[in-house]
């Protein structure tokens, strides 16, 4: 059955989005992400013009973190303080992404700026993250193993500007903070994720905040961050697709549920593991299509659309 | 003195070739809304011809004359477009250079009664603008390089790979020479706007007569009121995506706790 998509001018079968949706929504109920940097390549593979892809993902990281927040806010599993102050950094970046990203789409080079920060952010989280879980794994295994310090003074703690984050217990600079949110910003805007596979390593090594708190936090960030660049999305490129993004949202609320189920009856470094191998493979996939010579040189693209 | 006349007249209606050319179309609006997969049009029409015509084709038939042959044209609404060629650049298939072309066809479907290239003359092709080739001419010459011409071609394939260009040879079945009727199927990612709809009347590698039509298409229902929603009143737009966004995550994690704890 097809649906015809008012925005990206396309016609996709429903079940295709409806499976992409559940898909993704098992893996981020699984792993708990927001599924965006597996949503965003999976709608270039089926033929949604880039720009509709990267403002449509933002949407759908809305809705698949919302729940996520109002759980956290509720056991207070959230820092508001430092959310916020990563959330001006957010609100900065992305609107400093919305600004390369028309620039790059006049330039003609938007697919492959969004391919290659994909390679680029994939391949580095996904092998730090692979090679953390395999020495937790390892850790585990051989019991009695040294506690780790709270956390350790670095460069991070020199810097001025400093404010006190109650919540996460800490007496730091705002601005590594403030540039982790620019960062996730910027990505967001660009590369239609929520940014959490980047703002959570980021908020446990570079911050040193206690991993109760990181969580709900990068989730508070997030939510606000891509609404803000589905709105933008909207207002400069007109390229956010309702009917597109209720179908990936509806296969995702519904897929998100059988995730959990699997997630709780697998081990925590298991399911790291899984992810960082799931999150190579997609970078792998992303830069092949880079590599290999592809079979049609020339693409055509209609000039005052996407 | 009356036969006189009857053979001026048949002298006069030879060289002009009459014959007229009528058409019509099964439907000529389209509706774009969540379920359309594509539409199939019946384009069918007549060959009229008048008591001279007929004394006249008689008598070229006599001498081994020649059948007519009909071409219909469907042209979507006309885009300007870029081309880019991608070619390696440090390891990297990236785009590197690009052509634009100010107006070309979103849709274009030639359907004959026979092959293109044996019922028409190349030069009745140019003068008519009948193939996509030629269609496009006026933006293949570019600035007259070999690589203008390249980029024109890669069109031409792209467009036909993706069903958006057609050559639907033998398409149109003639019946006695008086009737004739094609089907053709519109794709399902369309452009709105007014498909112009041409039927040539073709003898002898010439068109004899032509004539016109249109076929509206244009989104309709939900479909066209998201769309001028997105366009006219994007913040708007944006703040309704994101209340969908929210209302259906939230509203569905609620719903599954309501159900597990039953």
């Amino acid at each position: 059955m097809l649906v015809y998509l008012p925005i990206a001018e396309v016609s996709t079968n429903l079940f295709t989005l409806l499976g992409v949706g559940a898909g993704v929504g098992m893996l981020s109920g699984m792993f708990g992400v927001g599924g965006g940097f597996l949503i965003t390549p999976l709608l270039f593979f089926i033929g949604i013009p880039p720009a509709v892809a990267v403002a449509t993902g933002a949407n759908q990281v809305v809705a698949s973190s919302i729940s996520g927040v109002l759980a956290h806010l509720r056991r207070k599993t959230v820092d508001l303080k430092m959310g916020t102050v990563l959330l001006i950094g957010g609100l900065i970046g992305s609107s400093l992404g919305i600004i390369v990203f028309r620039w790059l789409s006049a330039l003609g080079q938007i697919d492959l700026a969004v391919q290659l920060s994909y390679v680029v952010f994939l391949g580095v989280v996904g092998a730090l993250m692979l090679q953390e879980s395999l020495r937790a794994w390892y850790r585990t295994k051989k019991s009695g193993s040294p506690r780790r310090k709270l956390h350790q003074h670095t460069w991070v703690h020199a810097l001025p500007f400093k404010m006190k984050f109650r919540v996460s217990g800490l007496y730091i600079s705002v601005i590594p903070p403030l540039l982790v949110g620019a960062a996730v910003g910027v990505l967001s805007a660009v590369m239609g994720v929520g940014g959490g596979f980047i703002m959570v390593p980021a908020m446990i090594y570079l911050l040193g905040m206690p991993t109760k708190v990181v969580v709900g936090t990068s989730l508070f960030q997030i939510i606000f961050t891509t609404a803000y660049t589905t709105i933008m999305h909207a207002v400069t490129g007109h390229s956010v697709d309702v009917m597109l993004a209720f179908f990936l949202i509806l296969g995702g609320v519904i897929g998100a549920q059988f995730g959990t189920q699997i997630g709780t009856r697998l081990k925590a470094e298991q399911l790291r593991i899984l992810l960082a191998l799931l999150v190579i493979a997609v970078c792998l996939k992303v830069a092949m299509d880079l590599l290999i010579r592809p079979d049609e040189l020339y693409s055509v693209r209609v000039l005052g659309g996407f | 003195m009356r036969a006189l006349w009857l053979v001026l007249l048949i002298l006069i209606a030879l060289p002009a070739r009459a014959g007229e050319i009528v058409g019509a179309l099964s439907q000529n609006r389209v509706a774009l809304t969540a379920s359309f997969s594509g539409s199939e049009i019946l384009i069918f029409g007549a060959i009229r011809r008048t008591a001279e015509d007929l004394l006249a084709e008689a008598a070229a038939e006599a001498a081994g004359g020649v059948d007519y042959d009909v071409i219909i044209v469907i042209e979507g609404p006309r885009q300007p477009i870029a081309v880019w060629r991608k070619d390696r650049r440090a390891g990297i298939w990236m785009n590197v250079d690009s052509v634009t072309m100010g107006s070309v066809p979103s849709f274009y479907a030639v359907a004959t009664s026979g092959p293109l290239h044996e019922i028409l003359s190349p030069e009745a092709d140019a003068a008519y603008r009948i193939s996509a080739r030629q269609a496009i001419r006026a933006e293949q010459v570019g600035d007259g390089s070999p690589q203008a011409l390249l980029f024109a071609e890669a069109l031409l394939r792209i467009r036909e790979r993706s069903a958006h260009y057609m050559a639907l040879d033998r398409f149109v079945h003639l019946d006695r020479d008086i009737l004739f009727r094609a089907n053709v199927r519109l794709p399902a990612n369309l452009t709105e706007g007014a498909y112009t709809t041409r039927m040539y009347l073709v003898q002898d590698g010439e068109v004899v007569n032509q004539f016109r039509t249109a076929i509206f298409v244009r989104k309709d229902g939900l479909e066209r009121w998201l769309h001028e929603l997105a366009y006219e009143q994007p913040l708007l737009y944006g703040i309704l995506a994101l209340a969908i966004a929210i209302i259906a995550g939230w509203g569905a994690s609620a719903l599954f706790r309501l159900i597990r704890q039953q």
